[in-house]
């Protein structure tokens, strides 16, 4: 067996466990034979070893054959040869794929063994799970995607397991809404990538990172497209990242994102989610190279959204809300390295704030406890020193502040009331419109469902 | 020569159903006719599905029926299967099983299964058919049915009857002169526009979609989505319209679905009623289906068409989930939130498969195809290609909230179970894996997709081609008989 068939099956293993588990969860959910909880804790557990341990043997082999790149070919998904088109399945390993891939195997395997203790019983075990599966696959697919549209593939999956899992205590009226809101973001994050990507495939005749990025493996790749085009597809790349990494302005859906399940929150959203804006932002930094506008836009909004959580999350009063914007922080000064070109710093901070906000998240609600068992011993309230700042602002504007930082910047009123209400409302006067248009036509009332209501079942009808 | 088929299977399909219609009108018994229906819809699937295996086996773009009746009696052949048709069938017939078979018993008596045959006899014909009189005068009948079961129901049926009426009136004086014309002259251009807007109107293009918001509000949910889903608009206007519209034609009708893609998008979002909101949906997305048809490039119509297979998968099995919940809680409202989802997982989850199947969700049978359309729209025009990304979005956000207000946001209290019946489940669970399936293994799909557009775009080019040579033979010679345009259409076959 010569070594390219080595890396070849660990790559494939890499990215089949996790296909397989969401296979298996996903088609005995369908058939409406959801297996038990201890099976699936074990499944879990089997796949993402095998996925970890594959793709430490990748990283351990490339090491030891001084390759610094591999990529795994598993043909064409889709080929239109007279049109030259063609959905390429590729996934690479290379110095950002494999911390990144092994950081998602690591913490989504924690997740795993915590989440089958800290849900079991849970009338949604079986559906966290099948939410865990498409979001691992997402991530793992994300991660090692050699083509921008394997990219989006990953993007998607993790995109909607998210909104889901932010929903998941789905009899509750708020659960449902954040989860919505997140949906509604990710959505749009989305449809700018797609573009984006679109765009670029265009520009460059192939959707493979080679081709995009130029010669050379991360992070030595030149882009070849104009500064223009790089500018145009860079900023819409940039909203992608900002709405999945919830950057300013799109900031509003982390704190909703808490809303789920805390093992959902700690590693989806405190930790790996929250990474993948800043990811995409590594993979394409050779695009970033190649306009000075772009750069100075990446650094604003990585150095804005930061400034922004730092001081929205001081007065959080929920214990991960306040770790949600400590998330944001971190992201943001993430997006600044990024936009400085200091890629292996990035991707260092990225790979300790995961395994930091991780433990952090799922250490608070019992830190909560020893905080007040401390309180109690003590008899008194913790002490807490005011930042020096805050001592010499006047109260005036200490109290606009606090205004501005409890409404969380007003974002998302603004976006409400910019962007969805006008829209709802330009709508619902079309609705009107044919309404009338209708009743015109029919000479009366045309839409009496409206008025209808839902009826109580009665046990007849269903005998 | 057209190549024969070795049975005559779309005569078999539309003579089983023309006959099934009559023997199940005569049994009153509810049950026995849901039965036979059932029984019925199953030949006529198995029977497309051999005619499709024996097409693929063919080899070639078209062919006709073994032992043709028509041909002995009329010396034409009225039954033509092509590569575009040829997947379309089993659809169709696909279709009508599955919407059977998720009918509830207790909705016997609203949704008729004569009725049901029948129209499926006369979708199969109009499939079945390329000749311009016969495609006319099915889609013109296949009118009547809805209205008369809106008229059974005691509802007004002024809407529909306006629409209908002139979408036939426009095919009928289209066809008439497109009879005189000439390719590429004024006539035919004149005719070409009306029957550009009676498959527009058919589709529901705005402003004259009125008519499909005012059928799914009179007509039952099965009627109204079997009339619907086939989409026959978007098969008369590959049919009458695609091989004799100049380009600029073609993108004006693409820029007009482009404009009811995204309004019928932002109109999901707003709506309080789940037929409605069904509807809304569906306009969008059959909308995105003719953008891909009339981008006239092998990619923007290799998109388009198989756009329409996994719009008409996914969107079926959507509303057949719809109906199975409306089967047990009446009109479903959008504006309360239902929590539906702990007496029907099942539901939810293929609710949510079929819906995101729809907005070409990785994995499922949409992805590729909405992927071509939008590289095929970029590669015409960028704009076209962001505005078909966000109509995609908007309605998988109308999804998801759809899904989040019927399955979630309360606890629903029922005495009784609501959990899936065998048979809807069944139904729903063959289009599920249909949507995985070829999503999956998307390539042969594609293929035959793109073969279909390739030949498609051969016959309108050929068309176009002829034209010019005759008008530059008629500047030297005047012609002595103009050439009809139906006439020509038949010496291209």
């Amino acid at each position: 067996m010569n070594t390219d068939a080595v890396f070849h099956f660990l790559g494939v293993c890499v990215v089949v466990s996790p296909a397989l588990l969401l296979a298996l969860f996903g088609v005995t959910s369908l058939m409406n034979r959801p297996i038990g909880e201890r099976l699936m804790a074990q499944a879990t557990q089997t796949m993402v070893m095998i996925g970890l341990f594959a793709s430490i043997a990748v990283l351990g082999l490339m090491l030891s054959l001084d390759i610094r790149y591999v990529p795994i070919e598993l043909g064409n998904w889709v080929v239109i040869p007279e049109q030259h088109f063609h959905f390429h399945l590729k996934f690479i390993f290379d110095r950002l794929s494999i911390p990144f891939c092994i950081l998602s195997f690591v913490l989504c395997g924690t997740i795993g063994a915590f989440a089958s203790r800290y849900l079991h019983r849970e009338p949604g075990y079986n559906r966290f799970f099948v939410c865990y599966a498409i979001f691992l696959l997402g991530m793992i697919v994300s991660s090692l995607a050699g083509t921008i549209e394997t990219l989006f593939f990953g993007w998607e999956l993790v995109g909607l397991s998210s909104a889901l899992l932010v929903a998941f205590f789905h009899e509750r009226l708020n659960p449902v809404r954040n989860g919505m809101r997140v949906w509604s973001i990710y959505r749009i994050a989305d449809a700018a990538f797609l573009i984006a990507a679109l765009m670029l495939h265009h520009l460059t005749g192939a959707g493979d990172f080679d081709g995009l990025m130029g010669t050379g493996s991360w992070p030595d790749g030149h882009a070849t497209i104009s500064e223009q085009h790089a500018l145009f597809v860079g900023l819409l790349l940039l909203i992608a990242a900002a709405g999945k990494s919830a950057l300013v302005p799109f900031s509003g859906w982390l704190p909703r994102a808490m809303e789920g399940p805390t093992p959902s929150s700690a590693v989806f959203y405190g930790s790996l989610s929250v990474h993948l804006g800043a990811y995409l932002l590594l993979r394409v930094s050779p695009i970033l190279e190649l306009s000075l506008t772009l750069r100075l836009a990446v650094i604003s909004l990585g150095l804005i959204s930061a400034i922004f959580g730092t001081l929205i999350g001081r007065v959080q009063t929920d214990i991960k809300s306040a770790l949600a914007f400590a998330s944001l922080t971190q992201v943001g000064i993430i997006v600044v390295e990024i936009g400085c070109g200091l890629r292996y710093i990035a991707l260092i901070h990225i790979i300790g704030h995961a395994c930091l906000r991780t433990l952090q998240l799922l250490r608070a609600p019992s830190l909560l406890q020893d905080y007040h068992t401390l309180e109690n011993a003590i008899g008194s309230h913790l002490s807490q020193k005011r930042p020096l700042w805050v001592r010499f602002m006047p109260k005036r504007y200490r109290i606009m502040l606090y205004r501005f930082e409890l409404e969380r910047g007003y974002l998302d009123i603004l976006i409400n009331l910019l962007i969805v209400r006008p829209f709802m409302s330009l709508f619902r006067l079309c609705d009107r419109l044919e309404r009338r248009w209708t009743n015109f036509l029919s000479g009366g009332e045309s839409r009496e469902s409206d008025l209808i209501k839902p009826h109580a079942e009665t046990l007849e009808e269903y005998l | 020569m057209i190549p024969e088929l070795h049975l005559p299977w779309m005569e078999l399909s539309i003579l089983i159903t023309l006959l099934g219609a009559l023997w199940v009108r005569t049994i009153h018994d509810r049950d026995k006719a849901y039965r036979s229906c059932l029984l019925i819809c199953g030949l006529v699937f198995l029977t497309s599905i051999c005619e499709w295996i024996d097409f693929e086996s063919l080899h070639a773009f078209e062919a006709r029926d073994h032992f043709n009746i028509f041909k002995l009696l009329f010396n034409k052949n009225i039954f033509i299967v092509d590569e575009l048709s040829a997947p379309l069938l089993p659809l169709a017939a696909l279709l009508y099983l599955l919407t059977v078979l998720s009918t509830l018993k207790t909705k016997g008596h609203r949704f008729s299964f004569s009725s049901t045959l029948l129209s499926e006899s006369i979708l199969l014909a109009t499939l079945s058919s390329r000749e311009l009189w016969v495609i006319i005068s099915l889609l013109s009948v296949a009118t009547i049915l809805p209205y008369l079961e809106i008229r059974a129901n005691k509802r007004s049926t002024r809407v529909y009857v306006l629409h209908m009426g002139l979408f036939i009136t426009l095919l009928v004086v289209g066809g008439v002169l497109s009879s005189f014309g000439e390719a590429g002259d004024l006539i035919s251009l004149i005719a070409g526009a009306f029957l550009t807007t009676a498959a527009l109107l058919r589709s529901g293009i705005i402003p004259l979609h009125c008519w499909m918001t005012d059928l799914f509000e009179k007509a039952t949910f099965g009627t109204a989505l079997l009339f619907v889903a086939p989409m026959t608009g978007a098969y008369a206007v590959v049919r009458l319209v695609f091989p004799i519209a100049p380009d600029w034609a073609l993108q004006g009708i693409a820029l007009v679905s482009l404009t009811t893609a995204v309004y019928a998008a932002c109109m999901t979002l707003v709506q309080r009623e789940a037929r409605r909101f069904f509807c809304y949906l569906f306009l969008s997305h059959s909308s995105l289906v003719l953008v891909g048809l009339e981008m006239a490039t092998p990619l923007g119509l290799t998109g388009g068409l198989c756009v329409w297979i996994s719009v008409g998968i996914s969107l079926a099995g959507f509303a057949l989930t719809f109906r199975s919940i409306e089967a047990r809680i009446g009109r479903i409202s959008l504006v309360e939130y239902h929590g539906l989802y702990d007496h029907t997982p099942t539901l939810a989850a293929l609710f949510l498969v079929t819906g995101l199947a729809s907005i070409g969700f990785p994995g499922t049978v949409g992805f590729i195809g909405t992927e071509l359309l939008i590289e095929g729209a970029i590669e015409v025009y960028p704009l076209v290609g962001t505005a078909v990304v966000i109509a995609a979005a908007l309605n998988s956000i109308a999804i998801l909230q759809a899904y989040f207000r019927v399955f979630t946001g309360a606890r629903h209290t029922s005495s009784i179970s609501l959990r899936a019946r065998p048979s809807e489940h069944v139904a729903i669970l063959i289009l599920v894996a249909l949507i995985l399936g070829g999503g999956l293994y998307p390539q042969p799909g594609v293929t035959s997709r793109n073969h279909a557009a390739i030949e498609l775009i051969h016959l309108r080019e050929t068309i176009f081609r002829k034209s010019e040579i005759d008008s530059k033979i008629s500047e030297i010679d005047l012609p002595e008989s103009t050439q009809p345009l139906i006439g020509l259409r038949q010496d291209l076959r």
